[in-house]
């Protein structure tokens, strides 16, 4: 497997009879993909009815669907620094497991990705112990302090994808301006946490329900309120902004207001948010604990709705892995954060299986949208493309054992959930990385 | 003294008056009253305890509750034994698993516990084997205070239904406020609450009680004034601008008390602050009952260790 981005030439690779969906394009319908050099070749209808090329695996896919691998933007893992919570290596395996094929990792690790060298070194162990690609994103300030901007240039330049102080905003509205500014002579994309860190010192959302709980409560306002500063700022600076993972129906006004007026801003949502309500924390739950937190079921409707619609851009895991120790007390105490590279598609299906987004654009926000926003060539199934592919059954019904998981912590809130939708193959650059069996 | 009335509780803890029904609650409050005569009497031993060991955990320091938990204990036969756990350490939360499981390999059959955090009491119950009694949890639930303060109320009232309880200060952070708002309400108190905005929890509307932001509003014609400790280590975020402006806005003093009813009664749950929130002329005054409150403690403790104590194996 760990040949899989270094190998020579893999196998050609003929996905015969299945669904193909290429969101880059609108498209599904019944085809064949073939994959050669680690490049997508083709995908259109009746290419296995033309007969293999030479020397190529023909996969029956039995109607499955196939599709680019997922790209997920927001991703922890703790190399270097938390490797007893998840490495690059277990981080990768997970992935395969749920069809991401691109992880885009965190800068909050130990050291902080702040320098050229922790973006060299990331690279180079994922090159050696990661079964999919791994790009990682470097912090916007140094050591995550909010007090001093990086070397932005030096950074992309050796592969940092995009800027972000991780789970923390910037608080200084002068700096954020400054960073957006220069960004902007690199293209260089500030992915920001939008949490107000003085309105947001609670353990959950801020609601009656916190109040019966007795904890103390994050306020929604301390998102929108930052959302709508950068907004401003964004508009002077005109550097590419990306919300990192919005939570209410306020920001989402602001986001909206934003594209409207043309500004470079995009935005997240995470899986989470999509999938649970702050009544799920029920009698303390601390694997519920989530930042920003878990809000009313409102906020989730309007979120599914502004998925639905192409307002939110992409769908991330935020996957944050966190031991045992961590969450194994009082919830105003453990660790906030939930594992969700390996359930990512699965739990996203189920609001297709609800009929509230289409396959196609689910996996637009998925796949096409991410690459799009941080210049990646995955995301599409267009001749030439990189043969990061995963094959999928979207019915196929399990329920989830948190023991089963490949990631190093087990902190899942999907815990016993009943899922449709299993990730079958996973293919990146050609080579196959994960099979279902 | 009569056989004490058959009563139980739904489960082998006691968490919460939330999850308590009516007639629990009341079977609690009256083998109480049992107790607070055997309390006066000179023999105030009981055996129902006997052979059993009581552990008293306190991450939180308390001297009143935890006595009145362990003479409660001691009362009723028990051997009580008293941990406090210092709690200047930022990360004293990891060891609360851990503590939990120690203890519990030294087989007490009951334990008391009190933590700063919301829910920990209830996380601990899941780790171990013995029945565990809630003396309190972050701004969560303090049920035995609660009950304490339904039983002065009653013994004082004779009734607790259709009564208009005022409680008035801190109820952001009070986990006496949460627990005496369900316990009276399920006994047919009409519950107000008053305070300052800023010292209101969120939603606090719809708990099903009266909010009102003056003294003179929220106290008028009320049956019972229940006063809230401020909590002054927890003002970290400066929930009102002094203690000065707090005392005259929000402290009950004997011009503020006579916009209740005559023969209204003044709680509070201790340790008091005389001048912030209770002047002492009320607190010491003929319509207090403070004093009678700590007595009606023991007694309800020991009601509920020995309800609790009923379930033990082998009772």
């Amino acid at each position: 497997m760990r040949d899989g981005l270094r190998g020579a030439d893999p196998r050609p690779l003929l996905l015969a009879n299945a669904r193909v969906v290429d969101p880059s394009r609108g498209a599904d319908f019944h085809g064949d993909v073939f994959l050669a050099e680690g490049v997508v070749k083709d995908a259109a209808f009746g290419l296995a009815a033309a007969g293999a090329p030479d020397g190529a695996e023909v996969i029956d896919c039995r109607g499955a669907v196939v599709a680019p691998g997922l790209i997920d933007m927001r991703a922890f893992v703790g190399e270097p620094g938390a490797e007893h919570r998840e490495t690059l290596a277990t981080a990768s395996h997970a992935a395969a497991a749920g069809g991401v094929t691109t992880i885009i990792c965190q800068p909050d690790t130990d050291p902080v990705v702040d320098d050229p060298a922790i973006v060299d070194f990331i690279l180079r162990r994922a090159r050696d112990t990661a079964v999919v690609r791994v790009h990682p994103m470097a912090a916007i300030t140094k050591g995550l302090k909010g007090e001093e901007m990086t070397e932005i240039g030096l950074l992309k330049a050796a592969g940092a994808v995009a800027f972000t102080d991780a789970h923390k905003s910037v608080a200084s509205a002068l700096l954020l301006r400054r960073a957006l500014t220069y960004a902007r002579d690199f293209d260089a994309l500030v992915v920001h946490h939008t949490e107000d860190a003085s309105l947001s010192d609670g353990a959950m959302n801020e609601s009656e329900f916190a109040s019966r709980l007795g904890l103390s409560g994050c306020a929604k306002a301390a998102e929108t309120i930052v959302l709508e500063r950068d907004v401003r700022l964004v508009a002077g600076a005109r550097g590419r902004y990306h919300a990192a993972a919005l939570t209410c129906a306020d920001s989402l006004a602001v986001l909206e207001r934003a594209k409207e007026a043309g500004l470079p801003v995009t935005a997240s949502v995470s899986i989470n948010h999509l999938s649970f309500n702050e009544l799920d924390i029920g009698g303390y739950r601390t694997f519920f604990k989530l930042r920003p937190p878990l809000r009313s079921e409102e906020e989730r409707e309007a979120l599914i709705r502004a998925l639905a619609s192409g307002l939110i851009d992409v769908v991330v895991s935020d996957h944050w892995p966190q031991d045992v120790e961590g969450k194994r007390l009082p919830f105003s105490e453990a660790e906030p954060g939930a594992v969700g590279l390996e359930t990512l598609l699965s739990a996203a299906l189920r609001l297709v299986h609800a009929d509230k987004v289409d396959l196609v654009n689910l996996l637009h926000a998925l796949s096409t949208r991410p690459a799009e926003i941080l210049g990646l060539r995955g995301g599409t199934l267009k001749p030439g493309a990189p043969a990061d592919v995963i094959v999928f059954d979207p019915d196929m019904p399990f329920v989830l054992d948190k023991t089963q998981l490949k990631s190093r912590s087990r902190n899942t809130p999907f815990d016993e959930a009943r899922l449709a939708g299993r990730v079958l193959r996973t293919i990146v650059a050609g080579s196959i990385v994960y099979e279902y069996v | 003294m009569n056989p004490a009335p058959a009563l139980s509780l739904p489960g082998r803890d006691l968490i919460g008056i939330q999850g308590l029904s009516a007639p629990e609650i009341t079977g609690l409050l009256d083998l109480a009253e049992e107790f607070i005569e055997l309390n006066r009497q000179i023999e105030k031993k009981r055996t129902t305890l006997r052979g059993r060991t009581q552990i008293n955990l306190f991450f939180e320091a308390s001297t009143r509750t935890q006595s009145s938990f362990e003479i409660a204990g001691k009362r009723l036969g028990a051997d009580v034994m008293n941990m406090s756990v210092g709690s200047s350490s930022v990360k004293k939360g990891e060891t609360l698993i851990d503590t939990a499981i120690t203890l519990n390999a030294m087989h007490p059959d009951i334990l008391v516990v009190r933590h700063h955090a919301s829910g920990a009491v209830e996380l601990l119950a899941r780790k171990v084997d013995c029945c565990v009694v809630n003396a309190g949890d972050g701004a969560h639930e303090h049920p035995t205070q609660a009950l304490l303060d339904a039983l002065t109320i009653r013994r004082n009232k004779g009734r607790i239904g259709g009564l208009v309880v005022a409680i008035c200060g801190d109820v952001a952070h009070s986990r006496v406020a949460r627990s005496n708002i369900i316990l009276l309400q399920a006994l047919g108190a009409q519950v107000r609450v008053v305070a300052p905005s800023t010292l209101l929890p969120t939603g606090i509307e719809n708990f099903g009680v009266e909010v009102h932001r003056t003294m003179e509003d929220g106290i008028a014609s009320a049956d019972i004034v229940m006063m809230l400790r401020l909590q002054r280590e927890r003002m970290a975020g400066a929930y009102i601008p002094s203690v000065r402006e707090y005392f005259h806005y929000f402290g009950l003093d004997e011009a503020k008390l006579r916009y209740a009813k005559p023969d209204a009664l003044v709680m509070h749950p201790g340790p008091m602050n005389r001048g912030v929130e209770i002047d002492s002329s009320v607190a010491d005054g003929p319509q207090s009952l403070i004093r009678e409150q700590v007595e009606m403690g023991v007694a309800v403790r020991m009601a509920v260790l020995d309800t609790l104590a009923r379930k033990l194996p082998n009772a």
